[in-house]
């Protein structure tokens, strides 16, 4: 059997790729259309590295078969920044050390924009739940909650007293 | 070389699934792409089923609802109505892996997983949901507990597949819950599971009761016996007791690491229990 020819919106733009009934949404990403930024860690929906936006809900890229993505809006890692302006939750994950091998990394910034994007103001113990698909085992993940919580309160223009 | 199908009836999808004896159905794919990956399945055809309308999305039915087989887990909690009516449903197809797996994840994919431990069948059972099969011999409606067979596998014939899974109208003073137990906070898989749906009258008697169990048998249990022993108290201690004891004495659970038999048989009533409370307070916030 031939190649499927699958068109989607990736991070903006219409893109077709050709692929293998069997391929994952991330390996198309990451082979075919070498958008690199969202890793493996997992291949089993446990880690949340290669999670991305699929018409706006969070999924694990690995667990997504690439014919399936065929009309669908697809948002990497890749489509967050605004050319070389870093959204706020990159910028703080940076300058609190919300990373340290940056392996998760990606994942969990396309989580924690989700989470943004949906609750401006989420509680600690929200923020965690809502994470809780994303795996880190360098930061101990209080780096990563402090920098979520700072990027939100930076995105509601407000000034967390410290 | 596998073959990708996205038929747009369900005709067609069963008509796909019954030509090729290894072929899979697709909705969420949380389980099926791992299975894909690790080797334990290896279809040579994926009917994805997702093109066919009736498949996607919640609606009204005979009183209560039919909710499309690849509807994802998610998608639940933003129905209002389903979740004031059946909210242990809605709960426990919640506390499936993590929100990205949520967003993909189905209850009819939980349930023809066959896990034991699959935390939306206790829920669905208690609530005395069925399920809308389609396969080559037209449709049938069958209780939830009737399709898992055994771990891993279901009674679905070749060609057949879940459409639908339906919930019955609630009664005005009925309530569900559903618990589970696991050693982590979330991402995990049921070491224990509990649903429990009631119907109260305007006294707080128990009129009709259902328990049903999860990860304490090789499918999960509606446990009748611990239902009826509700039925016609007012709910005292003294009927929970014996709830928990007719739920201890249904449960036939494995050793592993996980759990011990003693640990889950002993979990389970305190989990049924807890639920029973849980639904008590739903119904009478309801009467």
């Amino acid at each position: 059997m031939s190649k499927i020819a699958v068109t989607a919106t990736i991070n903006g733009d219409e893109q077709e790729f050709l692929c293998e009934p069997g391929e994952s949404l991330l390996d198309a990403l990451r082979m075919r259309l070498n958008l690199t930024g969202s890793k493996e860690g997992c291949g089993s929906g446990d880690c949340g590295a290669c999670t991305v936006m699929m018409d706006g809900r969070m999924v694990c890229s690995c667990l997504v078969l690439a014919p399936e993505a065929e009309g669908k809006r697809i948002e990497t890692i890749e489509g967050v920044a605004e050319g070389s302006v870093l959204h706020p939750i990159q910028r703080k994950f940076l300058e609190m050390g919300g990373l340290q091998c940056g392996f998760c990394t990606p994942g969990f910034i396309v989580a924690a924009k989700a989470l943004l994007e949906r609750d401006p103001d989420p509680s600690e113990t929200e923020i965690r739940y809502w994470l809780a698909g994303n795996l880190c085992r360098c930061t101990g993940y209080d780096k990563i909650i402090r920098a979520v919580q700072e990027a939100a309160a930076e995105m509601r223009q407000e000034r967390v007293v410290s | 070389m596998i073959a990708f199908h996205s038929p747009q009836t369900l005709e067609d999808a069963s008509a796909l699934l019954a030509a090729e004896p290894s072929a899979r159905p697709l909705s969420g794919g949380t389980d099926l792409l791992v299975q894909m990956r690790s080797g334990r399945v290896e279809p040579a055809a994926i009917v994805d089923l997702k093109q066919i309308p009736s498949m996607r999305g919640i609606r009204a039915h005979d009183g209560g609802f039919a909710i499309g087989a690849a509807t994802p887990c998610t998608a639940l909690l933003d129905d209002a109505a389903l979740c004031a009516a059946w909210p242990g449903v809605v709960e426990a197809a919640n506390l499936i892996g993590s929100v990205q797996v949520r967003n993909r994840a189905t209850m009819a994919g939980n349930l023809c997983n066959a896990s034991p431990a699959a935390d939306s069948v206790p829920a669905l059972i208690a609530a005395d949901a069925r399920a809308l099969v389609v396969g080559p011999a037209g449709e049938r409606e069958v209780p939830i507990a009737d399709i898992p067979a055994a771990p891993g596998k279901t009674n679905l014939a070749q060609g057949e597949f879940v459409a639908e899974i339906r919930l019955p109208a609630k009664s005005a003073s009925g309530g569900d819950a559903y618990l589970r137990s696991i050693p982590r906070t979330e991402m995990d898989i049921a070491v224990v599971g509990a649903g429990v749906s009631l119907v109260l009258d305007s006294s707080g008697t128990c009129t009709a009761a259902r328990v049903a169990l999860g990860a304490v048998a090789p499918t999960a249990l509606l446990v009748e016996e611990a239902g009826a022993a509700l039925v016609g108290t007012g709910l005292d201690d003294a009927a929970l007791d014996r709830m928990a004891d007719a739920v201890r004495a249904a449960c036939n659970p494995i050793n592993d690491k996980r759990g011990t038999v003693e640990y889950r048989t002993a979990m389970a009533a305190i989990l049924a229990k807890r639920a029973t409370r849980i639904a008590q307070s739903r119904a009478g916030a309801n009467s």
